[in-house]
């Protein structure tokens, strides 16, 4: 396979409600490679989330993919219809969610969950799948993964839930991980011991990882490269050292700011300015330029796609002075 | 946010959103207009009614089990028929009616009133107060309703007076959970500490903001009561043991023709009971609307 | 989980004992315990010697020492007109009205969560209105004018179905049941029907509402993400969780079914406890009516108490406890 694992271009998802139509992925483009991790970063309501559902086809109407290709290693897969989905589903493409308090049923045992999602594709005893199940449990780090199996999600901790439902969606060696973030809901110790272990796997497996969050810190050590995303569209994208250490976007800027490890003791936090429009109000050109300190007139109208060697950006201030 | 300012009673915008909500749905606006005019029905009764059904002069056992659309002694058109003793149907109907609806509606309302105020007053006063008045609604609530009425009517005999007891005794604990609840949930917020300090007396705490804002729950579980009280008494005086025969409702006139029911004379029966299910389906519809609009976390 | 069983045993003890005093304060505090207890035709000196025995001379508190003393031993007065034990005679007749109550409980659950699920999964469709607007309809008409209907149409109308009685009775299992034959089951069609409509709607209602709330929630959408097919969702993940609030509910509502049976049984001349309570009722053999409602008080406590249990099973949240 040569090309990306997934490639998706101009994606556009919109939610038709009574107050109006939502545009909640506007036009998005990126690819992630075979074994490469990709970040996708944005705040609550940026439309990354949405990114992620779109892929596999998970959007709850009244949202759909509107426009837009989704190439998943070469093949388009919006419109599929709904057999060949959902056995891409799981196998080929599997997803991490946030909270796996809410994401695993709670009046099912881990062993049914795990089990169903196996036979859910393949035709095997269930013998093999419970085998199969335990041998995940065991490679995610879960001690005593016989016991655990036949436990509900309940009498878990946190951090073995997510591993649990990272298991889960190991199960098939998948080609595409999404990862919604997965360690949010997890204490810091925790979290920095799931990174660890994802990176591994995928390098050990030779996954594509997407991660989407809102934690930049988190992005820059597990990345290979970062999407910024706001308002529905990306705005910056390049690899992760180039974006973190010389940020075009004023957006990306204003992150990185904002992050209080990278302001000296003492010294004011500094915050962006305003609030990010909500969907329905987004005004007209760059969807940033209400707060951002470098706009002009030139930014009513929509900024095209720059580029200057591995990074992408839509701004016509470009901050960081790129050699062509 | 500086003061904290005392919210308005909020009587009116529920008026408000009651009859937005009702005139929302076709379903809902036919069946209010089926209930009022039901209640007109009711009301004019004595003076539209064909006869009057029990005044002995003006029946006449000859015209006894005439089928529907027969023709009088007198010459005047029975269009429901007639039943055993020669009664016009449609004029026992509308009697019948008044009655169903004023039973109802009289313990749904005498309910209402022990009920709320039992339950605002456990809400009000805590523990034990509110223990005591909770296990006792508990103890209610656990037996089905038709029982109680049943068991008390069978203990204490019948009557219109004591039928009445018994329907408010089976409602008025669903009435005192409701307010009990919505009024625990008023009384944790800050407006009522406030106002307890400005030295309002418990009355006007309790009745002047309490209660406004139990109104909505309250709205919609008195309509299903009404319609359930109707319901009730029907069946009792179906059985034979709610309302004498001086004072029918349409449960005892479906019971007078449930004997001959095999015979033919279908008309004595169905049409009172298409009447009584018209009567409590259109309270129903309107009263589950109610529920979707003001208060969607009720049961079912 | 024994805790639980002996707290909730307790309990239920206490309800029943309680339940006993009000029950012996409307006989002999309130109501005229003389023409209650003793026939009305009996002569002088058998009512002095039954006044003795019932112990009616005595003090309240003796009295009711007396009457729980009798209770206790079965002994709840005899029958003015059958000159039986009380208690047998509503023992003899409940097998009857049970029988009714448990196929009416099985038809209410058969009919009600498939319509319900119908409904849930297609919400705010003609289909979804016709369905709630019929259970509105369900419960609005009364039960013992349905009952009527049921039999003119069935019976009299189309002869399909017998109006009354019970058919052929057979013993199995040491339990009389009329389910064996054609002729019993005939019999017992109409009744059962006329008792489980109420709680058709009711049933519907139920899990319409519960799949309502439990398809957004997360766990359906990790559940389609694995590439599990629609029908697995709904009739595992999505049924498993709301059939709890289902058993409990109707499990309460059983009472109610055991109520409503005395309209069913006076009308399709059913031979239960209900039945017998009526006609006691109206010829005045009052002993009969107290025997049913201490009967019926214990069965409604026993039912209460296997629900609470029911409820810890079926939830393994509750049955386990939280670990680790």
């Amino acid at each position: 396979m040569n090309g990306p694992t997934l490639k998706v271009e101009n994606l556009h998802t919109h939610f038709f409600t009574q107050k109006g139509v939502v545009k909640a992925v506007d036009g998005v483009s990126f690819e992630v490679a075979r074994g490469e991790v990709l970040g996708l970063v944005g705040e609550s309501g940026s439309g990354k989330t949405i990114t992620g559902f779109s892929i596999l086809d998970l959007v709850d109407p009244p949202g759909r993919v509107t426009a837009g290709r989704i190439l998943f290693q070469g093949q388009d897969i919006v419109g599929l219809p709904s057999q060949e989905m959902r056995s891409l589903r799981g196998r080929r493409i599997a997803m991490i969610f946030q909270d796996p308090m809410m994401t695993l049923n709670p009046v099912l045992s881990i062993e049914t969950q795990m089990v169903e999602t196996i036979l859910a594709h393949e035709n095997v005893s269930r013998k093999e799948a419970r085998a199969r199940s335990r041998d995940a449990l065991g490679m995610v780090g879960i001690p005593s993964p016989d016991e655990r199996l036949a436990s509900y999600p309940h009498q878990f901790s946190g951090g073995m839930r997510q591993r649990a439902a990272i298991a889960i969606a190991l199960l098939h060696r998948p080609e595409l991980i999404i990862a919604d973030e997965p360690t949010t809901a997890l204490d810091v110790t925790i979290q920095s011991q799931i990174l660890a272990q994802m990176q591994g796997l995928t390098k050990q497996l030779g996954m594509a990882l997407l991660w989407i969050s809102h934690d930049l810190g988190v992005v820059a050590g597990l990345a290979h490269r970062v999407a910024v995303m706001y308002a529905g569209r990306i705005v910056e994208i390049g690899p992760t050292d180039d974006v973190l250490d010389h940020p075009t976007h004023p957006y990306t800027i204003g992150l990185l700011q904002s992050v209080p490890a990278n302001v000296p003791r003492g010294a004011p936090l500094l915050a962006i300015p305003g609030m990010a429009p909500p969907p329905l109000q987004r005004p007209s050109g760059c969807p940033f330029r209400e707060r951002c300190a470098f706009a002009t007139a030139i930014c009513e109208t929509e900024p095209p796609l720059d580029a200057a060697g591995a990074v992408a950006w839509r701004c016509f201030h470009p901050q960081a002075r790129r050699a062509a | 946010m500086t003061a904290i300012s005392l919210p308005r009673l909020k009587a009116d915008s529920l008026a408000s959103r009651a009859l937005n909500g009702i005139l929302k749905s076709p379903k809902a606006t036919i069946a209010s207009v089926c209930c009022i005019l039901f209640v007109v029905i009711a009301v004019i009764g004595p003076w539209i009614a064909p006869q009057n059904p029990y005044d002995l002069m003006q029946i006449s056992i000859m015209d006894a089990k005439l089928s529907p659309g027969s023709e009088s002694m007198a010459g005047a058109t029975y269009w429901l028929g007639t039943d055993g003793q020669g009664r016009d149907m449609l004029s026992a109907m509308i009697y019948g009616l008044r009655t169903s609806l004023a039973v109802g509606l009289v313990s749904g309302i005498v309910a209402l009133g022990i009920g709320t105020s039992l339950g605002l007053v456990a809400a009000y006063y805590g523990a034990p107060v509110d223990t005591l008045i909770m296990r006792l609604v508990d103890l209610m609530l656990g037996f089905p309703t038709i029982l109680v009425a049943l068991m008390m009517l069978a203990l204490i005999g019948q009557g219109l007076g004591k039928v009445m007891a018994a329907l408010v005794l089976v409602q008025w604990a669903l009435f005192a959970r409701a307010v009990r609840g919505a009024a625990l949930v008023e009384k944790g917020k800050e407006y009522v500490e406030a106002a307890t300090c400005l030295g309002l007396g418990k009355g006007r705490i309790l009745f002047g903001h309490l209660l406004p804002n139990c109104l909505p729950p309250l709205l919609v579980i008195a309509t299903l009561q009404v319609a359930n009280a109707i319901s009730a008494e029907a069946t009792l005086s179906f059985l034979g043991i709610g309302l004498p025969i001086t004072e029918p409702s349409l449960g005892l006139l479906i019971s007078n023709g449930y004997e001959v029911l095999m015979s033919g004379q279908y008309w004595i029966s169905v049409y009172p009971g298409l009447l009584l299910v018209a009567l409590v389906f259109s309270i129903n519809i309107v009263g589950d609307r109610l529920r979707e609009v003001l208060n969607p976390r009720l049961q079912p | 989980m024994t805790v639980f069983i002996i707290r909730r045993l307790s309990q239920s003890l206490l309800v029943l004992f309680i339940t006993s005093i009000i029950v012996f304060a409307g006989i002999y505090a309130i109501g005229n315990p003389i023409d209650i207890l003793i026939a009305p035709d009996a002569t002088f000196a058998e009512r002095e010697q039954a006044i003795r025995a019932l112990g009616l001379d005595q003090t309240l508190v003796e009295q009711y020492g007396t009457f729980l003393w009798n209770a206790l031993h079965g002994d709840l007065g005899r029958s003015f007109v059958f000159n039986q034990p009380s208690i047998d005679l509503i023992l003899n007749r409940m097998p009857a009205t049970l029988e009714l109550a448990f196929v009416a409980l099985f038809l209410s659950l058969a009919i009600g969560i498939p319509l319900g699920l119908w409904s849930g999964l297609r919400p705010n469709t003609v289909l979804d209105e016709t369905i709630m607007t019929g259970s509105i309809l369900g419960f609005s008409l009364p039960n013992f004018w349905q009952g009527m209907m049921l039999i003119m149409i069935f019976s009299v109308w189309l002869g399909w179905l017998p109006s009354t009685g019970r058919g052929e009775v057979d013993t199995v299992l040491g339990m009389r049941t009329s389910l064996t034959s054609w002729s019993g089951i005939s019999h017992l069609i109409l009744p059962a029907f006329n008792l489980a409509l109420f709680k058709i709607s009711l049933v519907t209602r139920l899990t319409r509402s519960g799949v309502r709330e439990n398809m957004p929630l997360d766990f359906v959408k990790f559940a389609r993400a694995k590439g599990l097919s629609e029908r697995r969702i709904v009739s595992v993940h999505v049924l498993k969780n709301i059939m709890i609030p289902i058993v409990t509910v109707v499990g309460v509502e059983f009472g109610g079914i055991i109520a409503f049976a005395i309209v069913t049984e006076t009308i399709f001349a059913w031979p239960g406890m209900g039945k017998l309570l009526i006609d006691s009722i109206m010829r005045l053999d009052r002993p009969v009516v107290v025997a049913y409602l201490l009967v019926v008080v214990t069965l409604f406590i026993v039912i209460n108490f296997v629900v609470d249990i029911l409820y810890s099973l079926l939830d393994p949240r509750i049955r386990l406890g939280s670990a680790a």
